[in-house]
């Protein structure tokens, strides 16, 4: 097809690729007015929406929006595509699709069953139709559970990553935030720490403090170092106790080579990490961050909108059967989200995307101290999540991360969320709770040890 | 018996009221964040800046980026990475073969390049960093590619680049360093290497010194920087 385009009285809105459609249909956000992509005016918006809607689902089959020949992300959506899966709603267009993911006849199972059908571009595309509501709606269908040392993801359970980051690496302050958090009922998705440095014996080090605390305590849960994935591995190769092997990662190939990775290497990462057979019910060892903006900011986008890269980055990470994904919603910065409201859309729209493609999504709901947002801006964001079905939340002591210099959710926010949701732990951990709590108090004594 | 906040500066032991956070530790963090936001709007005083590097015998010359403030800096980045025409041409009167070039960027924080900048340099320079042949480059409005033109304009062979972080609760003042081998406009982030979090409660200015200085002799031995390049200094040494 040459193009598309709507008729709005007198005014007639061409979109001459479909590129180009589905820019023009993403709601507002900064990072696509940076890339000179986004609507001319909300009418325009509007009108690109209603001719997305009428687009049939197959069409993104046909053509794909960056070349199969020189992007080995798209190869593996294409290749790993599911036509049978796929016909459950292939004969729908992006507005039908949306009105079936809501009719009550879509149950979690139906979703579940449909997702190696979909390619993360029908999937951003009919987000872009989604209202906050419909987002919340349709992936509070589907749980997708994964399993290491916890099962995380169940219905009606909400994890958190303790997230215990000192800005030198000290083996002491971190031990003493892993602390905090356990007595505060945080760590069942991962006890993970961002090192400051990217050095192999560093990582090696807090994955020995870690496991070390673990064994110690016998608490269910998994460790990870989040730093480069080369360097994980060298520390692995040098004996370190690799749980899980984390990695940031995009939705194009130019983009993830900015970080120094391929898929060549991540599957390389993931034989290794799964060799060490060191989970208990089950052994899902992949754990990937990801978000909006970062193919832009790799200037890498190939003049996609940030929010279908973002989706692409979910296609790729879903070929290794991940334990974790989460976006990192709002810390890249006003450049790409500008405010509290386009933060919340972003996570909502991740979340959904994520889900939809069959992956166990996590968030870091979060912002920096240059965007437009405040903690009430996370509240909301937090609050609809929760509904949504988030699999988990980050801990960070007091929400603020004093190694990465941003505002994260803390222990007591997902505090708050199992308090008004009723939400519980994974269960192996929260039956570690109920049981070991009380010795933590001793822990203090290790640190000086 | 120690507290856990003995042992680290994050919010730790914050208590609870009915598992929310209680008053008081709440309005200490909106104050956190209030600095912050100021910190973001900070401008940086590259006259003052220049002074204080005169009086140590560092020569410097003040630069700008294409942002023209901070709003444009915070919402084009490209712009951030490129010097404005009169920048450029200044740059290109010092033009020489140049092993080594130091930038010192505003960054999202020029309270910590001013509080910081000119005692970690002095520390560098005495842990064996070879002071460079030409200016010290302070830019206004600028992020850490900025070095990639300035170093390609002078045909650098390893650029330093000293950027104020983005604000953080507990530290409005951090700062950053980069390094790129053979500097030039669309250079990636896994070309360089980074050494961030210097200031008081982070990296000191010995650790970060040492760091730099090793990571700068490697890049020259091996004629590289980024992820291939990895801070192997305390495997060394132990």
């Amino acid at each position: 097809m040459s193009g598309y385009r709507t008729v709005l009285g007198s005014r007639v809105y061409q979109f001459p690729d479909l590129k180009m459609l589905l820019a023009k249909a993403t709601p507002l956000r900064s990072g696509d007015e940076l890339a000179g992509i986004a609507a001319a005016s909300a009418e325009e918006r509007v009108a690109a929406q209603m001719a997305l809607a009428d687009l049939p689902l197959r069409e993104f089959l046909s053509e794909p929006l960056i070349p199969y020949e020189s992007d080995e992300v798209t190869r593996l959506i294409f290749d790993s595509h599911d036509d049978a899966a796929f016909s459950a709603v292939s004969h729908l267009t992006v507005g039908e699709f949306r009105d079936w993911l809501l009719d009550e006849r879509a149950d979690g199972g139906t979703l579940g069953r449909l997702a190696p059908g979909l390619i993360p571009e029908q999937v951003a595309a009919v987000s872009k139709l989604m209202r906050l509501q419909d987002l919340v709606k349709v992936a509070r269908k589907v749980s997708v559970v994964s399993r290491f040392r916890t099962t995380v993801g169940l219905p009606g359970r909400l994890s958190t990553r303790l997230q215990p980051n000192h800005p030198a690496d000290d083996a002491r302050a971190i031990a003493a935030a892993i602390i905090d958090g356990l007595m505060l009922g945080s760590g069942d998705a991962v006890i993970g720490v961002n090192p400051a440095s990217d050095s192999p014996a560093i990582v090696h080090e807090l994955l020995t403090l870690i496991d070390a605390i673990r064994q110690r305590y016998e608490i269910p849960t998994q460790s990870c170092v989040l730093a480069h994935i080369t360097t994980q591995l060298e520390a692995l190769r040098q004996g370190a106790p690799v749980d899980l092997l984390f990695q940031s990662i995009a939705g194009t190939e130019a983009a993830n080579r900015s970080f120094g990775v391929n898929i060549a290497l991540l599957r390389e990462a993931w034989q290794a990490a799964s060799e060490l057979k060191r989970g208990t019910v089950g052994q899902q060892v992949m754990y990937f961050e990801t978000g909006q903006g970062s193919a832009l900011s790799a200037n890498a986008h190939h003049s996609l909108d940030q929010q279908t890269c973002e989706a692409r980055a979910y296609g790729l990470a879903r070929y290794f059967q991940p334990m974790l994904v989460n976006t990192v919603v709002g810390f890249i910065g006003p450049e790409y989200l500008f405010n509290g409201k386009q933060i919340l859309r972003a996570a909502l729209e991740d979340h959904f995307c994520g889900k939809l493609l069959g992956l166990p999504m996590g968030c870091d709901i979060c912002y920096t101290n240059h965007a437009e947002a405040d903690d009430d801006d996370m509240d909301a964001i937090l609050t609809m999540l929760a509904a949504a079905g988030v699999n988990y939340i980050m801990g960070v002591p007091g929400a603020d991360d004093i190694m990465l210099n941003y505002q994260s959710s803390s222990f007591h926010d997902a505090l708050y969320l199992r308090s008004v949701f009723g939400l519980r732990p994974a269960p192996e951990f929260e039956a570690w709770v109920a049981a070991r709590r009380p010795e933590l108090r001793e822990m203090l004594a290790l640190i000086e040890a | 018996m120690k507290a856990l906040s003995d042992y680290t500066p994050a919010r730790v032991q914050l208590g609870a009221a009915g598992g929310s956070l209680p008053a008081k530790p709440l309005l200490e963090l909106r104050l956190a964040h209030a600095r912050a936001r100021d910190a973001v709007q900070f401008p940086l005083d590259t006259t003052s800046l220049s002074r204080e590097m005169s009086q140590r015998n560092w020569i410097s010359r003040g630069l700008h980026s294409m942002a023209r403030n901070r709003t444009e800096y915070l919402q084009r980045p490209d712009k951030g990475r490129q010097l404005d025409d009169a920048s450029a041409a200044e740059v290109l009167r010092y033009k020489q073969p140049s092993p080594l070039t130091i930038v010192i960027a505003d960054g999202l924080s020029a309270l910590a390049v001013h509080r910081h900048t000119v005692p970690f340099l002095e520390q560098t320079f005495q842990c064996g960093l070879s002071a460079p042949a030409g200016p010290v480059w302070l830019v206004s409005q600028a992020r850490v590619a900025i070095g990639d033109h300035v170093g390609e304009l002078l045909k650098a062979e390893l650029v330093i680049v000293i950027i104020g972080e983005r604000p953080g609760l507990s530290t409005p003042d951090s700062l950053g360093v980069y390094l790129t081998w053979n500097p030039r406009r669309g250079r990636r982030d896994s070309e360089r290497n980074c050494i961030s979090n210097i200031h008081a409660q982070g990296l000191s200015y010995d650790c970060a010194a040492a760091k730099l200085v090793f990571l700068a002799k490697e890049a020259q031995r091996r004629q590289l920087t980024g992820v291939q390049l990895k801070d192997t200094q305390d495997q060394l040494l132990s």
